[in-house]
């Protein structure tokens, strides 16, 4: 029992990731008509944005340390970040420390502009062009991205932490009632789940709840008639781009500790991602939510060692296995919709 | 002639023509000179131009006719790698029977992943044939192990049985050849200052290519190659008309599937060696940049675009801050550095960043590719020509 | 006995009931029209003929043999070729290329491999397609991209199409819909000579009554996915039941 509760939680973190990307990807689909395969460059955008906020924070300059001496007992040379000055050492340092969390607010308007920009800039004059077209463009305005990012950042990961009180792990199989030591679990998973969890439901809240979201839903259902109301669709779209965009690189700033970002993070996700929209069913924003999870927590499942003494390797292939399979038994995924994307 | 319309064998005839003197287009700068890192006469290169060359022909005969955008086809290449180096591990290290098993493997494969993955279309179809490929490659680093060597792939190795091949001597080297030539012997001529390498590997690859070049140009002009371009346009009028559009995607797909698996026994052929990095799904996105780059559905395009990107990731990604230093040194102190600044990012480790540029460009404003920016150049200089003539007449 | 048999066929949607206990018996080498007011469920019907629809109850059968449950290919194999509402050609192919797809289709059926010769050293082929092109005065386009003709050319190019393959059916959509007055007659032109010179049962689905009693040797009048009547034209245009269906209980 334990040993399941351990493996679904295991499967948290990352399927947190795919239901974000997933449900960008979705909106995108939805209300815009287009296949972004970009849209793991704006995760991976995200996850940079958490690295730029912390380097900003961390600008430092150099003095001559008054106390401290080299092993030579010559004058040390010290870096002090700016912070320090600004607002005393302990503020500072707790800036530092929290300098992820701080990059949420940081990367909000970034991922908007960003996705803004892509959307008039590029994607608008994709709509009408053949899905196969809408594929290859934003296939290579992702090489682009990354290779722009790989120019200033590098091609190494850059380990970007979480702050210290979120470091490390506790005994969460105990706070659960499971026997001491059975389920460890980092503290920053659980956060990132939680995060992952404010996001969708205020994505949903706003999609349910608020005349902008009523309308970007009626016209993901029926682009045409809304547009015969007089309502302005286009503009809307334009806006759930961006906030699709800003939901993609929310979920790549808090996923920055979890894996130190790298300039190919964006891809190796957005082939995971689109299974998983396929999966849910191409349009349907609660299928891209559970796919991910379902996908994640089989993921998860996969890789226990007693599954991989009987099918080795299984962890590698679960996702793409289960795609090939849902895709040719339920065509329209999981909870997709008659019409969408068929021929 | 060769049963092709005037106009394919004209073409066909330059391909033969620029495959064979190769060696010597590709290296028109003399050796030492400050331009001879421009070359790209040398064997490695020149192989790697016809064997992509050939993958991206195969790949052509399915997106370019069918519109079917297969994002998994590097599983493919990597399928007739394996088989290839089997075959030389086990029965012989002459490169034939390599790629005719290349070819026989990856054309069942492709079968197999044709027959699930068509049974659906557009992004669907794209997103199963990324699975799959996935999926190889996954299996081919792990599970596989084995029958893939893994991470690490498979090698030649001095203690393979290869049962029709007399054994090796110690301090010999298993080596792929064709009755007894070796892939890797070279004919070097030198010329006044330049250097010029005829390879045999090449040479096999070229002429290999050149039948594949030759059979696309067939396949193209067949009623098999119309009722391809049919799938793409209308699939609708297509069923209507009393045809069915399953078997005849399958087997294009299948046919681009055997392209692919022969490139890949001609990489085996060329380097002896093989690893699971080439059925990586970035290795089946290069197959689609190369197509596009140059023009899918053309004929020649995907050659040219196998060529280009080839050409930039040898060429291209070489060229340092140095080297950009020692060329704009005439420039003003200032001016040089900014220069310099400026191209920097897309050259050298940053050419892959050229290539999405340029990539995006054909995709928004070249959908043919640079086939068609080539012709609409040159209707641009004939409409000008027909121009000056209009004009120039009243004033005689 | 008729070639195209159509016994008790119904098909619901959801909670709308599109067709029911449709009958309808379309004689050989005549040209029968269904008409009736919008939503009366004729594309529904047709849609049961060609394979795109499997009605829930009943039996459609074409020369003595049913219909249902085969593919739209097979249909058109056993001698029924359909004209859609909007001209459905290749058209990124040229002209010429669209009529050797018919031909080929014809002679070759659903699928052969045909990859090694040039496609027009198929001689038979080129020639059958030329004579038809020809035929219905499209010889001079047939360089042309399908895709840049005219709506009357397109229409007269998807004609030519099905007639290539000489079915023993032609089933018309609505093939005026959306066209000028000019390009109306020449279709209906088209379509009496069609009736006059081949042996071919026509079965037209319409809104156009100008079209309907031109061409039409009987008529079956849908309401509410349901047959109404079916008469001559000459009973049907002073019938009391059909004008109730078209214009409304008030009338």
């Amino acid at each position: 029992m334990d040993a399941i509760v351990l493996q679904i939680l295991n499967g948290l973190d990352k399927g947190s990731a795919y239901a974000l990307i997933a449900l960008g990807l979705t909106l995108i689909f939805g209300t815009l008509g287009v296949v972004n395969f970009a849209h793991g460059a704006l995760f991976m955008i995200g996850a940079f944005c958490a690295v730029t906020l912390s380097r900003i924070i961390n600008w430092s300059y150099t003095t001559i340390s008054e106390t401290e001496k080299n092993f030579l007992g010559e004058p040390l040379e010290v870096q002090v970040p700016y912070v320090h000055d600004w607002f005393g050492v302990a503020a500072g340092n707790t800036l530092i420390d929290w300098a992820v969390p701080l990059a949420i607010l940081f990367s909000i308007p970034i991922m908007l502009a960003v996705g803004y920009i892509m959307e008039r800039g590029l994607i608008k004059h994709f709509y009408s062009r053949p899905h196969a077209d809408q594929i290859l463009v934003t296939f290579g305005l992702a090489i682009v991205l990354q290779e722009v990012i790989k120019y200033f950042y590098g091609a190494n990961p850059i380990p970007t932490p979480a702050p210290e009180v979120f470091a490390g792990s506790f005994d969460f199989g105990a706070m659960l009632g499971f026997d001491p030591n059975t389920i460890i679990y980092p503290y920053w998973r659980l956060v990132y789940f939680a995060f992952a969890a404010v996001i969708i439901g205020a994505v949903f809240a706003f999609l349910q709840f608020t005349t902008f979201g009523m309308v970007v839903r009626a016209g993901m259902a029926d682009r045409e008639t809304v547009g015969l109301l007089g309502i302005n669709i286009d503009k809307r779209f334009t806006i759930m781009f961006g906030i699709a965009a800003a939901v993609a690189g929310l979920a790549g700033v808090m996923y920055a500790p979890i894996n130190s970002p790298n300039y190919h993070m964006g891809m190796d996700f957005l082939v995971l991602s689109f299974v998983v929209v396929v999966v849910g069913g191409m349009g349907s924003l609660p299928g891209a939510v559970l796919a991910g999870f379902l996908l994640g927590i089989l993921e998860s499942f996969a890789s226990m060692a007693a599954v991989l003494d009987v099918l080795p390797g299984l962890n590698q292939i679960i996702i793409y296995l289960v795609a090939i399979i849902i895709l040719l038994t339920r065509p329209r995924g999981l909870m997709g919709r008659k019409g969408v994307m068929e021929d | 002639m060769l049963g092709l319309a005037k106009k394919d064998f004209t073409l066909l005839a330059v391909v033969v023509g620029l495959t064979l003197l190769a060696p010597f287009i590709l290296n028109p700068f003399p050796e030492g000179s400050g331009m001879a890192q421009f070359n790209a006469g040398y064997p490695d290169l020149m192989q790697r131009f016809v064997i992509f060359g050939i993958f991206a022909i195969g790949f052509n005969i399915l997106f370019g006719l069918t519109g079917y955008l297969s994002f998994g086809h590097a599983a493919f290449l990597g399928v007739g790698s394996y088989a290839a180096i089997w075959m030389m591990k086990l029965v012989t290290t002459n490169v034939i029977p390599a790629m005719i098993l290349a070819i026989i493997v990856a054309g069942a494969f492709a079968l197999l992943v044709g027959f699930i993955t068509l049974r659906r279309s557009g992004i669907y179809f794209s997103i199963l044939t990324l699975a799959f490929a996935q999926m190889s490659y996954a299996l081919a680093y792990s599970v596989l192990t084995p029958i893939t060597g893994g991470e690490t792939g498979l090698q030649l190795k001095l203690n393979d049985p290869r049962i029709l091949d007399s054994a090796l001597v110690g301090g010999d080297q298993a080596r792929a050849n064709l009755f007894g030539v070796n892939m890797s012997s070279s004919y070097e001529m030198s010329v006044g200052g330049w250097l010029f390498t005829f390879n045999a590997g090449y040479y096999i690859a070229a002429i290999v290519m050149i039948l594949a070049f030759y059979m696309a140009i067939r396949i193209f002009r067949s009623p098999f190659g119309l009722m391809l371009r049919a799938v793409k346009s209308n699939q609708q009028r297509m069923n209507f008309t009393g045809l069915n559009s399953r078997p005849y995607t399958l087997a294009a797909f299948v046919i681009s599937g055997m392209y692919a698996g022969l490139a890949g026994g001609l990489m085996v052929a060329m380097d002896t060696q093989v690893g699971p990095e080439r059925m990586f799904w970035t290795a089946s996105g290069e197959v689609v940049l190369m197509t596009i780059l140059g023009g899918a559905g053309t004929l020649i395009g995907p050659v040219l675009g196998a060529g280009m990107i080839k050409y930039m990731e040898n060429i291209i990604s070489k060229i340092n801050s140095t080297i950009l230093h020692q060329w704009f040194a005439w420039m003003p102190d200032g001016l040089e550095d900014f220069v310099v600044a400026v191209i920097y990012p897309f050259i050298g480790k940053g050419w892959h960043l050229t290539l999405g540029i340029i990539f995006m460009l054909v995709v928004i404003f070249l959908p043919g590719g640079l086939v068609e920016g080539g012709q609409r150049i040159a209707g641009l200089f004939r409409r000008k020509k027909t121009a000056d003539e209009t004009s120039t007449t009243p004033a005689e | 006995m008729g070639i195209l048999e159509v016994k008790n066929v119904g098909k619901r949607f959801g909670g709308l009931q599109a067709l029911s206990e449709v009958e309808l018996n379309v004689a050989e080498n005549s040209c029968h029209a269904i008409i009736g007011p919008n939503g009366a469920g004729k594309s529904t019907l047709l849609n049961c003929f060609v394979g795109k629809l499997i009605p829930d109850t009943g039996s459609v059968m074409f020369d003595g043999q049913s219909v249902l449950g085969r593919k739209p290919y097979e249909i058109n194999q056993m001698g029924i070729s359909r004209v859609f509402q909007t001209p459905e050609i290749f058209s990124d192919l040229t002209v010429q290329e669209n009529m050797m797809i018919a031909c080929f289709a014809k002679r070759d059926g659903a699928f052969r491999m045909h990859a090694v010769r040039d496609m027009f050293t198929e001689k038979e082929i080129v020639d059958k397609a030329e004579a038809m092109l020809e035929d219905m005065n499209l010889a001079d386009k047939r360089e042309m991209h399908a895709a840049s003709m005219s709506r009357g050319d397109k229409r007269r190019l998807e004609i030519a199409m099905c007639l290539s393959q000489d079915p023993r059916l032609l089933l018309l959509d609505e093939p005026t819909a959306g066209m000028a007055r000019a390009d109306t007659n020449n279709t209906i032109d088209l379509l009496k000579q069609i009736k006059d010179e081949r042996d071919i049962t026509i079965a037209i689905i319409e809104h156009d009554m100008h079209v309907v009693f031109s061409l039409a040797d009987r008529i079956t009048v849908l309401a509410q996915g349901t047959p109404l009547v079916e008469d001559n034209p000459e009973n049907i245009k002073g019938h009391p039941k059909v004008r109730e269906a078209y214009l409304g209980e008030a009338a």
